[in-house]
């Protein structure tokens, strides 16, 4: 299952729901292009709903730490929101669980945005 | 587990990678793997068919990667083998440590040593074997990266 993603405002936080794979290759770009897209329009309120992300590779890692570093360099924000286990583990694993601000509730993860 | 073995001859394609990541995951339900352990092992396997396709050959439609697996019985041996310039383990930095914890890339070596037992690289001349193994059962198996 390739990965497909959705874009909807939330009190001016613009939440992307990604649902399938984010790997090398379609998921992986799919994602770039979505975030710079979303940087490039002045939003720079950022939430990533990974719940429906089925698996995610190095390169998929990748993507989640590109999208973080390009948000905050334009002086924007970037949390995730509905890890499942696979990704948490992995994030916990590469340690970048920390790194991330990871939420479990869409309404309080929408409400941590400054 | 009964001792076995399997060779594919792939492509330097991505086909190629999904191909390699989806016969480890029955590969090792066969070997009788429980579903996280298969997880991980067909994690590792992709990782490093990435590495072969990409890193290794980079695309050269010339260039074939060649995937083997053996069930020996104790454990499940993965052979990963491109033709490609040669990968040098050693200057593959940590990427968990600070300064390279925001690099996009360099994880894929980490994930394969963190989900399997035994990761072992080997220079080939041209190209590079990565030697995977994952002991049917032993404490490194169900919490290793726990301890980390």
């Amino acid at each position: 299952m390739s990965m497909k993603t959705s874009t909807r405002q939330v009190d001016g936080i613009t939440i992307v729901d990604l649902s399938g794979r984010i790997t090398l290759g379609e998921g992986s770009v799919l994602l770039r292009d979505v975030v710079r897209d979303l940087v490039t329009k002045g939003q720079r309120k950022i939430l990533l709903n990974l719940g429906d992300v089925t698996y995610i590779d190095s390169s998929g890692i990748g993507e989640l730490v590109s999208a973080f570093t390009t948000v905050r360099n334009q002086g924007g924000e970037l949390k995730l929101l509905n890890l499942t286990k696979k990704v948490h583990d992995l994030l916990q694993i590469t340690k970048l669980y920390t790194v991330f601000d990871v939420k479990d509730d869409e309404a309080a993860a929408v409400a941590a945005f400054k | 587990m009964t001792a076995n073995r399997v060779s594919y001859t792939l492509d330097s394609s991505l086909q190629s990678v999904n191909m390699a990541e989806e016969t480890a995951q029955l590969i090792a339900a066969k070997a009788g793997f429980d579903e996280d352990n298969c997880l991980r092992i067909s994690m590792a396997v992709r990782e490093a068919a990435v590495n072969a396709v990409l890193h290794g050959n980079a695309y050269d439609p010339k260039k074939k990667v060649t995937v083997a697996f053996e069930n020996t019985g104790q454990a499940l041996v993965i052979r990963i083998t491109d033709e490609g310039k040669g990968l040098d383990v050693n200057n593959v930095p940590d990427p968990t440590t600070p300064e390279n914890l925001l690099k996009q890339s360099g994880r894929g070596i980490f994930l394969m040593r963190s989900f399997m037992d035994e990761v072992r690289v080997r220079l080939l001349q041209p190209g590079t074997e990565v030697t995977m193994i994952k002991n049917v059962s032993g404490p490194a198996a169900d919490h290793k990266e726990a301890s980390k």
